[in-house]
């Protein structure tokens, strides 16, 4: 978190939402800079839209506050917050034309003349010409830019978007997500975007906070948090890791050194989230694209200071671009490997011994008294 | 995560500020109900109240009614009347089990079959709704009068034969027999019976049909395994809707009756309007409520439906 | 035979139907007939009679404009407290929810008989004169009920999150609820008033016991079936009948037009 404190960015101080004795978002500080395109990600529950709804206004914090630049607008209704929202299925009043929906917001600020701003937005979102059409006409795509429109027409300091794309088929989604992205560009606003879908967080914002369990696990741009995740969740939860439990032999330099089932591991103490201890118990991670994969009878091939893993190949899928390989290994059993289709080893193939090896400066770690398996299920969900 | 993952406990700041909505926010509700509310309580509950004590009080008219705890009126009123209060559970219910026979066909016709014709039909069936009821019940006394039409060919393809034999009419008499009343309650209430069941009808969706054929199922077991059951819903407030109002009419028993098909309606509106009994006409009423309810409770309970409205 | 089973469905339904239409036919032919005694039950000749002169029987035109104007003033009523209380059931969260559905449920699970004494009950012990004003306070009791299962069924169905889009776009509270509440529940409240319209006309019951002197359309029929029945009641119910039909069917060739001249 920054201390930046510049005229337009979000800042929220010890926000939470209790319903009952269930606590939806816990004690919560998050400050999103102006002009920033900023993801809240997590699965289902993990208090990623309560969050969104309490900057909206439409929910109330428990405790906390809520600032737009250095105006407190924690007691403003949502009708008072200069904050727009793209709803989740987007909430398009079905009873008004799509002139009418875009000039909402306008017509209750008493603008008297919106002809010509409906116009540009729609142009904007190209759908002049559905101007006068109702919602349920439209595709849903459409129906997703004009909820864009209607928000953006009034120039809110923060345009929210809950799930936006969560309706719309894979192609409609990945096209949109561009769309988005250039529409946030141009326009310069500050976009909190909340989804459950790892990719689209990454693909589109400047900053991801990943949510779980009504808290923020970790926050970072989205290369950082998939390369240095602090915690196994977020680790599991961003993409696939290979997570190897194993036991610290020598935390004195530089690097650090791990044995798991006789076999030597070694990675930098600077990628490690906890301090690591000689005797103590680590979690290694390792990306499966990072490894590279030889029949056993080559190992003699790799390079000096790789570390290297035996295993035998269980499952192999072909994707196209590249082959995804199982892996039992007497450290870990299921180690994923994806090896790109650039020459194809023939000789792998389920059932081959190999060894695997990788660049011990891709290998991090991670406090191993956490559960292993966080945020594995919500994977295959979300993806 | 476990202990180890969370941050040291940091020292608690002071008490931050706890929201809560505001008072007037919370009454919002309670204002939107009041007068709604407030009326069902003046002018329904109260007066079951009022109704209450008129049945445990004794006394006339001329001296004044007076509360004196005198439930021997219950026993009594149930004593005297207790074949109308059968014969109403008799003939409501067969005039609920008509309607389910007759108007099932109907219903099922308009969902699945009608095509482009199911709006006309919707509308035949509302129709009627427009021309006071009154006035249709006293069209039966036409329909059925006697050496009529209809009357002619019941008689002479002996189904009146029969439903003498049953004690349901008199010779070759329609009007003024039991079989007239039923005839009358039936069709009063159908359109009661066909709205709720061709609403769950049409709700199910036709690929289902499909989907058991494909399955090895006759037309006959797809009925009975699938849409009967997909109806349900249906079938129970459509009899309901049938039988609670039809234990508690009179108007077809004074129109389309005699003296000998007096329902339990009847009963209660002439003490109340001509011989001024108002104790027992109270108890009366007290009890054709508490025998609905039982009925219907039971009745929700084995159906296995409890969200009707 | 083969042609009768397979169609023995659609051959039953009809058969329904007719038995549903069989009284109106009859209605409507005997409003054209000159009946010789008192009762108008029986053919005797044609005659236009009744329908040149609708209003010629004492009193019947009288009861007709008070059925009206008790209907229109009950539905009135009805919707305006039915509509409140619906609206606060679905939108909002408060103690006594179920005891109020109840209340609301009671008195569609009750024999009118029982309602109409009891409001008896209440009158005369209170000492309240029986008449036009009774008449309307019962009508309203019960078309309540209806109003409310039929509104709250189509703000049920409404997504909460238009209200929010609405509170979102700078729209008041106020705005809120008449910009984007009120249009959206219209259907569930035009169904719930037009219920409450024919229920309160067409009432027999709660109001024979508590009209006293007071004379409406159902009432005055049911006198007719004791003193003679006027020709003029059948022009009524067909009438009635007729303009019913004629405009359902305006409203949907309206409908269809507007759905053509909208492309998809």
């Amino acid at each position: 978190m920054t201390d930046k404190t510049a005229g337009g960015d979000v800042r929220l101080a010890g926000i939470s939402k209790h319903y009952g004795t269930f606590t939806a978002v816990h004690p919560l500080d998050l400050t999103i800079p102006q002009g920033s395109f900023f993801a809240l990600l997590g699965a289902s529950g993990c208090g990623k839209t309560t969050t969104l709804r309490m900057i909206a206004g439409l929910e109330e914090p428990s405790t906390g506050t809520v600032h737009l630049g250095d105006r407190d607008v924690t007691q403003l209704p949502p009708y008072k917050r200069p904050v727009n929202t793209v709803f989740q299925s987007y909430a398009l009043f079905p009873h008004l034309s799509i002139f009418e929906n875009v000039a909402f917001g306008l017509r209750r600020r008493g603008i008297k003349s919106v002809k010509k701003q409906v116009e540009d937005m729609l142009e904007l979102v190209e759908l002049g010409q559905f101007a006068q059409r109702k919602p349920h006409q439209l595709s849903g795509g459409q129906q997703q830019r004009v909820a864009v429109a209607r928000a953006l027409i009034n120039h809110p300091q923060v345009l929210l978007l809950d799930e936006p794309l969560g309706a719309l088929d894979l192609k409609l989604r990945r096209q949109m997500q561009l769309e988005l992205k250039r529409i946030q560009t141009e326009v310069g606003i500050t976009f909190v975007h909340v989804t459950h879908d790892q990719e689209e967080a990454m693909t589109m914002a400047d900053t991801v906070a990943v949510m779980n369990g009504g808290r923020v696990e970790q926050l970072g741009a989205p290369a950082e948090l998939y390369e240095n995740p602090r915690t196994t969740f977020v680790a599991n939860f961003l993409g696939t890791s290979n997570l190897i439990e194993a036991e610290v032999l020598e935390a004195g330099g530089d690097d650090v050194t791990v044995a798991s089932a006789g076999t030597k591991l070694r990675l930098p103490r600077a990628r490690c989230s906890t301090a690591p201890k000689a005797g103590g118990r680590l979690l290694v991670g390792v990306r499966p694209e990072k490894i590279s994969l030889v029949p056993a009878a080559e190992e003699g091939s790799v390079a000096a200071g790789r570390n290297k893993v035996p295993g035998r190949i269980a499952d192999s899928s072909f994707i196209g671009v590249s082959t995804q390989f199982v892996v039992d290994s007497p450290v870990c059993p299921e180690l994923e490997v994806y090896v790109q289709n650039i020459e194809r080893d023939d000789r792998l193939v389920p059932g081959a011994e190999v060894v695997l090896h990788w660049n011990p400066e891709h290998t991090f770690g991670l406090d191993a008294a956490q559960d292993i398996d966080a945020g594995v299920e919500t994977v295959e969900e979300g993806a | 995560m476990t202990a180890t993952a969370a941050p040291p406990e940091a020292p608690a700041p002071a008490e931050p500020p706890v929201h809560r909505p505001s008072l007037r926010k919370r009454l919002v509700p309670y204002w939107l109900l009041l007068p709604g509310i407030l009326w069902l309580l003046v002018f329904f509950v109260l007066p079951m109240a009022y109704q209450a004590s008129t049945s445990v009080q004794t006394g006339s008219l001329e001296e004044g009614f007076e509360v004196t705890w005198h439930f021997r009126t219950y026993w009594d009123a149930l004593a005297e009347y207790y074949p109308q209060f059968l014969r109403s559970l008799l003939y409501a219910g067969t005039a609920t089990l008509l309607c389910l026979l007759l108007g099932y066909p109907l219903a099922y016709l308009i969902a699945f079959k009608a095509g482009r014709w199911r709006n006309l039909l919707l509308v035949l069936v509302i129709a009627p709704f427009f021309t006071s009821f009154l006035i249709r019940t006293l069209a039966w006394k036409t329909i059925l009068a006697d050496g009529g039409p209809v009357v002619a060919v019941l008689n002479s393809v002996g189904f009146l034969d029969v439903t003498s034999w049953l004690g349901l009419t008199q010779g070759e008499r329609v009007l003024a027999t039991p079989l007239a009343v039923v005839c009358g309650l039936t069709y009063n209430f159908l359109p009661f019976m066909i709205l709720p069941l061709y609403t769950s009808l049409e709700r199910i969706d036709a690929r289902l049909h499909e989907a058991a054929g494909d399955l090895y199922a006759t037309p006959a077991t797809t009925f009975r395994k699938v849409t009967f059951p997909l109806s349900m819903p249906g079938v129970v407030s459509g009899t309901l809707l049938t039988f609670i109002p039809a234990s508690g009419d009179y108007v077809n028993a004074e129109l389309l009756g005699s003296t000998d098909t007096r329902m339990i309606g009847n009963v209660i509106q002439s003490q109340y309007l001509r011989i001024l009994d108002y104790p027992t006409a109270a108890a009366l009423s007290f009890i054709l409520m508490a025998a609905v309810l039982v009925m219907v409770t039971i009745y929700i309970r084995r159906a296995g439906t409890e969200d009707l409205v | 035979m083969r042609w009768l089973r397979r169609n023995l469905v659609t051959v039953l339904g009809l058969l329904t139907l007719a038995y549903l239409l069989l009284p109106n036919v009859v209605v409507t032919v005997f409003s054209f007939n000159n009946p010789s005694g008192r009762f108008n039950y029986a053919w005797q000749e044609f005659s236009l009679d009744a329908w040149k002169d609708p209003c010629g029987v004492a009193d019947l035109c009288g009861s007709l404009a008070l059925s009206l104007q008790i209907a229109l003033w009950a539905t009135l009523g009805a919707t305006l407290l039915g509509a409140a209380i619906a609206f606060a059931l679905v939108r909002y969260r408060f103690r006594a929810r179920g005891a109020v559905n109840s209340l609301i449920f009671m008195p569609m699970a009750m024999p009118e008989i029982v309602m109409a004494a009891s409001l008896l009950a209440l009158f005369l012990n209170m000492g309240v004169e029986l008449g036009f004003w009774t008449i309307l306070i019962a009508h309203v009791m019960f078309c309540l009920s209806f109003v409310v299962a039929a509104v709250k069924a189509r703000v049920l169905s409404m997504d909460p999150r238009l209200e929010e889009a609405a509170r979102d776009l700078y729209a008041s509270p106020v705005q809120t609820f008449l910009r984007v509440t009120l249009p959206i529940a219209a259907p569930g409240i035009a169904a719930g008033a037009l219920l409450s319209f024919a229920l309160s006309f067409d009432d027999f019951i709660i109001t024979n016991f508590n009209s006293g002197n007071t004379v409406t359309f159902p009432m005055f029929v049911w006198g007719s079936a004791q003193r003679g029945t006027p020709v003029q009641i059948n022009v009524i119910g067909t009438a009635m009948f007729v303009i019913a039909v004629l405009v359902v069917l305006a409203a949907q060739i309206v409908g269809n037009r507007r759905k053509k001249a909208q492309p998809k």
